[in-house]
């Protein structure tokens, strides 16, 4: 998932009793599922949290065309080139949906990307892993759009209007980039021994990886409760991490990859697999900023806005003179 | 002959796109702001889409069993026949921007007069190739007015990429060999035909964006014929050829 241990209010659920009026019948409202609309009367933390969340969520489509930008001028064929520049730009469109839907709630797209740039605010760890052979496009499309289709789905039923609106249209493209990174899979397993050689060691980098990107176990986390009362998230990560496993193992038993994991196996009674945890210190570490490429991605994106500073504003002083000449001219 | 010629033609059509596609494809995740991503990579999807027409309508001509992938990854510098323009560096976002309107303004009425071509074939590429070119040239002629009639800054920086581009527009305009049997077959314009109706639609734009005209300068060539590209093309080559030469024979 794109947004990972988005912290919330951190008090825990108000029962009842401890609920203002307000909050109370805001709630109703929630479990009624009803949509909370940008103008309606919404808790503080649930405006905060929703920024938080959504923030990440963006940053973590900004931030995430780098990883894969980085295979666009050696895509192997036209087709390939024309594919992956399609996704890129998607990733860029949902970036954009997202920043509008935070706006709605009252944070502008430069004080989220101030944020993201000085530090304050995260993007999904995955992204800072690099991307290392042809290989990884597939991975990428395959594991990573997989699992942050395993979030956004439920998050179609979010409460908060604009959110379920961009993550409606959202998921309709996350679906295509992953059955477009499970064909270069294929394409790469099926292929000459390097080609196969690239597709294992790309899988073996990003399986867990991709587990991280559902967050440690929040099990016993007050900021999830209090998000899942809200319907800001629908599922603990554990469910999500579940699901995804149980999907993936056949899609790699058909393309003859070997998932990086002796634990895994099918159980029975539990009608799941049973797969082993990523190394949650790593997970930190990346968090962090001590991932392998956060320095370089990071990097990345200051470097474009600081050299954009120029264009932005150019472009903002001449629609202002525009603006000017056309009072003039009235 | 004929079919010689218009195989060079067809690369000379494919190779601009390609290359410039590519160019503008560099700019992914790195553009000054997030609608400049979208349209950017909108405009790099665009000629690659047309690069897979026009490379492929070569390869079929050709008849030597050669695809349009082939073509584009298989061939050395002294294959290609691109303008020098768009093997340009991206320099600034006002460079990449500026070149992409010289070609643009070239393109759109290099494509207005093919869709009269004598080859259906190249008429149809032209006619879909077209819709995409007006929708560019109207882009990045307003965005290249929008950065010369701006700030000090923008207006500097694009006169300077104006400097330094300016002497890459004539070789648009001169004919050789192949345009002229291409005219003579009613399959292209003469290249010579299209000086005043793109140097007009430049002019209209650079007057707009308060940007001064260079001195004429020696105009320089040698893309469309592959006889001297710049040095920038090989650099290009080495990196978006690279999988394709590394593992021969491989599906992808
Ligand atoms: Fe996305
Ligand atoms: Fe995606």
């Amino acid at each position: 998932m794109y947004a990972q241990m988005v912290q919330s209010t951190g008090k825990g659920v108000k029962t009842r009793a401890e609920m203002t009026e307000e909050e109370a019948r805001f709630q109703d409202r929630i479990d009624a599922g009803e949509k909370i609309e940008p103008r309606d009367w919404m808790p503080e933390g649930y405006r905060k949290t929703l920024i938080r969340q959504i923030g990440q969520h963006a940053h973590s489509e900004i931030v995430g065309q780098l990883p894969e930008g980085n295979w666009i001028t050696r895509a192997p064929t036209l087709e390939r080139k024309a594919i992956l520049l399609a996704k890129v730009q998607d990733e860029a469109g949902h970036g954009l949906y997202l920043y509008c839907a935070a706006e709605t709630l009252g944070v502008s797209r430069d004080e989220l990307t101030q944020d993201l740039l000085s530090g304050r605010m995260k993007y999904s760890s995955i992204f800072n892993y690099p991307t290392l052979t042809w290989a990884d496009m597939g991975a990428v499309g395959w594991l990573v759009d997989g699992a942050a289709i395993m979030n956004q789905v439920p998050l179609q039923r979010t409460s908060y209007g604009p959110y379920s609106r961009a993550m409606i249209r959202i998921c309709k493209e996350e679906s295509f980039h992953q059955r477009q990174g499970y064909d270069i899979m294929m394409k790469m397993a099926k292929g000459t021994p390097e080609q196969k050689r690239m597709a294992q060691d790309a899988l073996n980098r990003f399986w867990y990886p991709s587990l991280m990107m559902f967050g440690p176990s929040d099990a016993d986390s007050v900021h999830s409760a209090q998000s899942m009362a809200w319907k800001i998230k629908i599922n603990t990560n554990d469910e999500l991490r579940q699901k995804f496993v149980d999907q993936t193992v056949p899609q790699a038993e058909l393309l003859g990859l070997t998932i990086p994991d002796p634990e895994l196996k099918w159980n029975e009674a539990r009608g799941h697999h049973d797969f082993s945890q990523p190394d949650w210190s790593e997970f930190f570490a990346v968090i962090q900023g001590d991932g392998p490429c956060n320095s370089e991605r990071m990097e990345a994106r200051r470097k474009a806005w600081d050299d954009g500073a120029w264009v932005r504003e150019g472009l903002m002083a001449h629609a202002a003179k525009k603006a000017a000449r056309k009072v003039a001219a009235e | 002959m004929e079919g010689a010629a218009l195989f060079q033609f067809l690369l000379r059509m494919g190779d601009n796109t390609l290359i410039l596609g590519h160019r503008v494809s560099e700019w992914c995740g790195h553009a000054p702001v997030l609608e400049e991503d979208i349209a950017l990579a909108n405009t790099a999807l665009d000629l690659i889409g047309q690069t897979q027409m026009w490379l492929g309508l070569a390869a079929e001509v050709e008849g030597q069993g050669r695809s349009a992938d082939d073509l584009a990854f298989l061939r050395d510098v002294w294959d290609f026949r691109n303008l020098l323009l768009v093997e340009q560096p991206n320099g600034d976002f006002g460079q990449t921007i500026l070149r992409q309107f010289l070609f643009d303004a070239w393109h759109v009425e290099m494509l207005r007069r093919l869709t009269d071509s004598s080859d259906a074939r190249i008429a149809a590429i032209a006619a879909k190739a077209l819709k995409e070119a007006r929708y560019h040239v109207e882009r990045s002629g307003d965005t290249v007015i929008g950065l010369g009639d701006g700030t000090d800054e923008s207006h500097a920086r694009m006169q300077a990429a104006l400097d330094r581009l300016w002497p890459y527009l004539g070789e648009m305009f001169h004919g050789d060999g192949v345009d002229e049997a291409m005219e003579k077959a009613a399959i292209a314009p003469a290249a010579e035909a299209l000086r005043a109706p793109v140097s007009e639609r430049i002019e209209a734009v650079l007057d707009k964006a308060t940007l001064s005209i260079p001195e004429t300068r020696h105009a320089r060539s040698g893309g469309k014929s592959g006889v001297r590209h710049s040095e920038h093309l090989g650099h290009l080559l080495t990196q978006m050829q690279w999988l394709q030469r590394a593992y021969p024979g491989a599906t992808w």
